[in-house]
């Protein structure tokens, strides 16, 4: 790995936390036995709670020291309270590849104390119903920031109660002046909204009321992180522990060096053991909109491409002023890719799906169930405009050439997606397209399944071609 | 055929989209970044940090009483590898006939650490041109006009209308699928007509059937020796040895493509690297649309970039993306239910976002079709690799209470 470890991921072995463990073998927490526990709890795909007999007090020595090895290298927030309350940060890794990424960036839209009643009514419907269907996610937005521009407490505090009553998607409450968030406290008391923002300035009653509403807090120090470190330290020296960092974010000059800030936080926390930015993060793309374009679409397109490199670039969660369905949703897909766990191959479903509205007479073909295989495959016949059934094979999620090449793909179990996708009562013919890189295949295929297989092409994209040609 | 939509009075009609982007009516486009460096912005300073109220400081030992100090230093790195330096087109005094180079590559840090090192070579897009009809998305040809017709025209509007510092000529037409395929004759006098056409340098790319590229590839270094051409791709179930000495011989660039698979790019540079300096290889490890592999492809860059830098002198060429595939995921194309809004607007967005995130990977070269998304791309690359002296934070900290 590029960064020199100190503590964090890498450093751990099984063994570390195996010699940690009771290693009575007792079975309670589902594994065999405890080293199989300990190599799980090393990938964090269980939790040391799960170790039953480790919470004997007798254990309680080393139920410490695990949960502070295990601990991750960014501090886990939670905004919110109740079902969809939202958990920011928890970040174990800088990189994707070194294991995977933890609670996909948090995403607010805003809305204003000056804002119409069906403006702010609209605007909150619009967070809380988002919602587009990608690969089985449902692709959602997360909390409503609510901002003071009257500066007006009793507008504040009207305007937070108006939106506590339409939702409970959390609030994050924008507003330097700590007597106006203590009036949208009021209205909100236990809520634990995110309050915005503890500066240079006003730190110490932004404190008081973090710790008085037990809420996370926000620091902001815009491109200063030696200032960001120091309201960081004062902040836990005061008592307040749920902190989110905001470095700032120039959507215009000053772009480099957002990306800059943000890089070099997530560096310091993961790789160099730097508590004080061992933090969530919080990036503000709406600052596009302090220096707007020529009209909204090109404003809210220059937001869109500042939250979109902040999505990669280590943002826990964000606010956009935007609320437009195609600047959001390359947004939130985005997310959803950023965020898959790289050592599971992403599957779809086995089954026979009918695309376009095929009959007794059309062709049938079959591809593998690794999903980018099957949507490029399908996006392809859907787009040539054939109608066929497409058989998906279960291959464990691999591609069709290392699938056939590691036998995770073979005649036998074509033959029996045959057999069981039900397609011999939905065709008059016993014709089988195959991926041209599954050739080798054909033969077995064809003694196993009594089909006739016919070779398609290496690729996807040669099949209207090769319908056209050879489908008569 | 489509024409030029017509424009609408309402100010937010994607046609405009692009003149918008791009200053259309600007015939030399010096980088013009109207978004930006041209627009007067009148500030109003709002509410500023007016100072908080007094509020009865709680006397406690244990809290503090004024800011702790905690000064930060960057977390500066130092890596043993480089990638290499890689320079596409030749001008006159150089072999070849173009009016200017394009370098990409030299990093020595991940892509845009500026902190660490400077950006020595900023990202360059290459506009994809087509020789012969291709099923362009709606939202591309409405920007195109008449220019796609024929790869002569597309590479002049590109290159006049739109700036291109680069294009992409592919050599569809040549696909042994195709019922007349074109011969390798044939594309040589395509490929002598766009360099004639503009003087940029020119990627030229293949159809993608292993013998019959390198039939063609074969014809074009020989005739266009000297030129600097990206021979674009060279794959492993290709004649390695012969395409790469041609390449060397008649002084271009190889294209490895691999697809998605770092060992697989490993040996193919490896193999590359037999016959040729490393100063005239780039590789492309596979670009999968956003929301249709994207996280592989990202991360496999990610990747290859952080090896080379560490020292794995198999993973140190520059990196380009095939950025164009974005139009695969049928979230850009399609017309969706109302609320997913327009598709002008959406579609130029996903191949936007597809390759901003590419480029935090560490891709040099991206190969792109939407002119409003060539043009977005370019001005974040300027916004990323400016100096921007002081920031004013003000500025920014007044979205909290602005009425944006």
């Amino acid at each position: 790995m590029t960064d020199n470890q100190k503590g964090g991921l890498k450093q751990l072995s099984p063994i570390d936390i195996y010699s940690l463990l009771p290693k009575t073998n007792c079975k309670e927490c589902g594994e065999d036995n405890c080293m199989a526990f300990a190599t799980k709890l090393v990938n964090r795909e269980v939790n040391v709670e799960q170790c039953t007999p480790l919470k004997d007090p007798k254990y309680k020595k080393n139920y410490a020291k695990l949960a502070e090895m295990l601990k991750p290298a960014v501090k886990e927030v939670t905004i919110g309270v109740g079902e969809r309350a939202v958990k920011i940060g928890g970040k174990l890794v800088m990189y994707r590849h070194e294991l995977t990424y933890t609670n996909p960036t948090a995403i607010a839209i805003d809305v204003t104390d000056e804002m119409t009643a069906e403006e702010i009514s609209s605007r909150v419907n619009f967070t809380q119903d988002f919602s587009y269907i990608y690969i089985g996610n449902n692709l959602q937005l997360q909390m409503i920031a609510i901002r003071s521009t009257s500066n007006d407490a009793e507008k504040f505090k009207a305007t937070v109660k108006k939106v506590s009553e339409q939702t409970d998607l959390p609030i994050i409450l924008c507003s330097y002046d700590s007597a106006i968030v203590e009036s949208g406290l009021m209205a909100i008391p236990k809520a634990r909204p995110l309050l915005y923002a503890a500066t240079k300035d006003n730190w110490k009653e932004m404190a008081e009321l973090a710790l008085m509403y037990n809420c996370p807090l926000v620091v902001s120090a815009p491109n200063d992180i030696s200032l960001l470190r120091s309201l960081v330290k004062t902040m836990i020296a005061y008592g307040v522990e749920d902190v989110v960092l905001d470095p700032g974010t120039f959507a215009n000059a000053g772009l480099g060096e957002t990306i800059n800030n943000f890089t070099m936080i997530r560096r310091a926390a993961c790789n160099l053991g730097d508590e004080l930015l061992a933090h969530p993060t919080l990036a503000t793309p709406i600052t596009a909109w302090t220096e707007p374009a020529q009209n909204a679409t090109l404003t809210t397109w220059k937001e869109a491409q500042v939250a979109a490199m902040l999505v990669t670039r280590y943002a826990d969660a964000m606010i956009i002023h935007a609320a437009e369905g195609w600047s959001l949703l390359p947004l939130t897909v985005l997310r959803q890719n950023i965020y898959t766990d790289p050592r599971k191959p992403v599957a779809v479903k086995a089954e026979m799906v009918a695309i376009g509205t095929p009959d007794e007479n059309s062709p049938v073909l079959m591809t593998s169930n690794f999903a980018l295989t099957y949507y490029t495959v399908a996006q392809d016949i859907e787009s040539s405009g054939n109608s066929v059934y497409l058989i998906v094979v279960d291959s464990e999620g691999t591609a069709i050439d290392s699938g056939v090449a590691g036998r995770k793909m073979t005649a036998e179990t074509i033959a029996d997606a045959i057999k069981e996708s039900g397609v011999e009562d939905k065709v008059k013919h016993r014709k089988l397209i195959i991926p041209g890189k599954a050739a080798r295949l054909s033969g077995e295929i064809e003694e196993l399944s009594k089909w006739d297989v016919m070779v398609g092409p290496q690729d996807s994209s040669g099949i209207a071609k090769f319908l056209q040609d050879k489908w008569k | 055929m489509p024409e030029r939509a017509k424009k609408e009075s309402n100010p937010n009609f994607p046609s405009e989209l692009l003149d918008l982007l791009a200053g259309n009516n600007e015939l030399e486009l010096q980088d013009v970044d109207i978004l930006l460096d041209e627009l007067q912005v009148l500030f109003q300073p709002g509410m500023m940090m007016a100072a908080p109220p007094a509020v009865a400081a709680l006397k406690s030992a244990a809290k503090p009483t004024s800011l702790l100090d905690a000064p930060f230093t960057f977390p500066i790195q130092k890596y043993p590898g480089q990638v290499a330096e890689v320079t596409l087109g030749a001008t006159k005094s150089e072999g070849g006939t173009r009016g200017k180079t394009v370098t990409i590559g030299g990093e020595k840090s991940p892509a845009f650490y500026t902190f660490e090192s400077p950006t020595l070579n900023p990202p360059v897009v290459s506009f994809d041109v087509f020789d012969s009809k291709t099923a362009l998305p709606k939202a591309v040809r409405n920007e195109l006009g008449d220019a796609y017709q024929d790869p002569v025209s597309w590479s002049k509007f590109v290159v006049n209308k739109l700036g291109a510092d680069m294009v992409t000529l592919h050599l569809v037409s040549i696909d042994p699928l195709n019922p007349k395929p074109a011969t390798p004759a044939e594309a040589v006098r395509t490929v002598e007509d766009v360099l004639q056409a503009v003087d940029v340098p020119l990627v030229v790319g293949g159809c993608g059937d292993p013998e019959k590229d390198l039939a063609v590839f074969e014809k074009v270094t020989a005739a266009c020796e000297g030129e600097r051409l990206l021979i674009s791709t060279i794959t492993l179930d290709m004649d390695i040895e012969k395409s790469a000495k041609l390449v060397e011989k008649h002084g271009h660039v190889a294209l490895a493509f691999s697809p998605m698979d770092l060992n697989q790019a490993r040996e193919l540079n490896r193999r590359l690297l037999e016959y040729l300096p490393k100063e005239r290889i780039i590789m492309d490890t596979t670009t999968a649309a956003l929301g249709y592999g994207l996280d592989y492809a990202f991360t496999i860059m990610e990747r290859a970039r952080l090896s080379g830098l560490m020292g794995d002198p198999e993973l140190q060429q520059p990196m380009s993306s095939g950025t164009t595939n974005a139009w695969a995921a049928r979230e850009a194309w399609k017309t969706l239910d109302p609320e997913w809004g327009d598709k002008n607007l959406r579609g130029p967005l996903w191949e936007v976002v597809t390759g901003l995130t590419l480029m935090l990977a560490g891709v040099d070269l991206f190969m792109m079709l939407h002119p409003a998304a060539v043009k977005t791309l370019r001005n974040v690359i300027k916004r990323l690799t400016t100096k921007t002296g002081t920031l004013d934070a003000e500025k920014i900290a007044n979205w909290v209470s602005s009425t944006l």
